[in-house]
């Protein structure tokens, strides 16, 4: 008797795209707003990026139900923190805390796949990128999400600094000022649109730098 | 105080029905440096005197954030103090997250009552020596809760614990009646003078006193030492432009204080020692 097989999943994936660069005294997070359902549409309005903390952004594409519950738990811990600590967490700090969080539900995981964009305690932009299990890196750019095979290349092509084997490593940031990251991740986002059917509607970019954060809204293909 | 022969356990009741443990924990509060609390309509604020070990040590914490709509003052023993805080923290946090929205103020202080009420039914446990004026803001309202080491709990308009206490009682006593239509900065100005009472004859300043607002629209946070010195100040101020006069007539002494136009500050000023004005 073939082993038989569950036909309920505990888990679904609600589509999307997100992307992350950081700049060296900014940062910006994008992510569409579309929320799927296999070949359907369930709203074309759904935010997937989330204020952490003062500084610190983050956008999850994914299992949307897991992603709402994991921005839940890490506001909470955040609270706690301020009451220890009488201040806000700091970007790199909530890194960790995102991983360690991920981790602790390595058997059952949090079907959610980060970036979190932010700035560093000196004010320079920091980028971190996971993967469901809470493996993390800071890297000056990453995408996440349905559209990231079609834009990590890109970004690569645009962003990546030479083999650190070649020259010395440079730093993570991207040269790039602020209006022309924000422009790059409008036109990657409008190539993602083209071929991924998952990533389209709108597209939501939070900006983060000395004087705050502010959000900026774009339309997308809506097919 | 005496020794009695029913008081080493907190689970012995004395021959009159008295749970001495329980009583000897209330004590600890009255030992406390002084906190008091008024609210009105809109807003409560809590004040507490600081109080040191030595000049060379910082003050205690006594005023403690539980949520942007809650605070707490605490009097007696703040060990105790702060692990309730933390305690209330977490309820909130628990609340929020599974109800998404803030917890009611009541329904805190009960949990609260009950987790006070838990020591003092166990042989080894103690009562919590600290007593605490919960201040919190909710759909129903502004709210001033005093939680006692007993388990209790009563709402109040207005109340003062802790080492002085009577004389801010005193002093809210007679003009806790205006106090839920005042507007915030009266209420704050209310209880920085209910504290400079607690003082009796110490110099009130920022450093030693402690003031904390929550209200419709106002998160609670403890308001910075700067403002609370200007608004000490302008008690100054009116104290000392009615010195000239040194008439001890309370009718004089109001004169003096319209003349200035300092009408909006009803706390008004005293001479050291003197009761209260009278408005």
């Amino acid at each position: 008797m073939p082993k038989e097989q569950a036909n309920w999943s505990p888990y679904d994936n609600n589509g999307g795209s997100c992307v992350a660069v950081a700049g060296a005294d900014y940062c910006v997070i994008a992510a569409d707003t579309r929320m799927s359902t296999g070949y359907n549409i369930l709203t074309r309005d759904y935010s997937k990026i989330c204020k952490l903390a003062d500084k610190c952004v983050m956008a999850s594409s994914g299992f949307q139900a897991d992603v709402k519950a994991l921005q839940k738990h890490l506001a909470a811990r955040h609270l706690i923190y301020q009451h220890q600590h009488n201040k806000q967490m700091s970007c790199p700090a909530m890194a960790q805390l995102l991983s360690n969080t991920l981790y602790y539900k390595r058997f059952f995981p949090y079907y959610s796949f980060n970036v979190l964009g932010g700035l560093d305690n000196e004010g320079k932009g920091c980028v971190f990128t996971y993967d469901a299990v809470g493996s993390y890196e800071k890297v000056g750019y990453s995408s996440q999400g349905s559209g990231s095979t079609l834009i990590m290349p890109f970004l690569d092509n645009q962003l990546k600094s030479p083999s650190p084997l070649l020259l010395p490593a440079q730093d993570a940031v991207t040269p790039l000022a602020e209006a022309e990251a924000i422009d790059l991740v409008k036109t990657v986002f409008a190539l993602a649109s083209e071929r991924d059917i998952y990533t389209g509607d709108k597209l939501e970019i939070v900006v983060i730098n000395a004087d705050g954060i502010r959000r900026e809204y774009m339309d997308l293909r809506k097919d | 105080m005496f020794r009695n022969q029913y008081d080493t356990d907190v689970t012995t009741w004395s021959p009159a029905g008295r749970l001495f443990q329980v009583e000897y924990a209330m004590e600890a509060v009255k030992q406390g440096s002084a906190a008091i609390g008024l609210r009105s309509k809109t807003h409560v604020v809590l004040g507490c005197v600081n109080k040191a070990n030595s000049e060379l040590s910082s003050h205690q914490k006594k005023i403690f954030k539980v949520d942007d709509h809650i605070g707490v003052a605490i009097a007696g023993l703040t060990a105790d103090g702060r692990v309730l805080s933390r305690y209330m923290r977490n309820e909130c946090i628990n609340y929020s997250f599974t109800y998404e929205s803030p917890l009611p103020v009541g329904r805190l202080v009960v949990q609260l009552a009950d987790k006070a009420q838990v020591c003092t039914q166990r042989s080894w446990k103690r009562p919590y020596g600290v007593g605490l004026l919960v201040a919190g803001l909710d759909e129903s309202g502004a709210h001033l809760y005093y939680n006692c080491p007993s388990g209790n709990y009563f709402e109040y308009q207005a109340f003062a614990i802790g080492s002085r206490s009577q004389a801010a009682k005193t002093y809210l006593e007679r003009r806790f009646e205006n106090f839920t239509d005042s507007s915030r900065d009266d209420l704050v100005k209310d209880a920085i003078t209910a504290i400079r009472e607690t003082l009796q004859g110490e110099t009130l300043k920022s450093s030693i006193c402690t003031i904390a607002v929550v209200g419709v629209g106002e998160p609670f946070h403890v308001l910075d030492q700067g403002t609370v010195q200007q608004i000490i100040d302008t008690f100054e101020i009116a104290a000392e432009q009615e010195d000239p006069a040194t008439e001890p007539d309370a009718a004089t002494g109001q004169e003096a204080a319209t003349e200035q136009g300092t009408a909006a500050d009803q706390g008004g000023s005293t001479d050291e020692g003197a009761a209260p004005m009278d408005i």
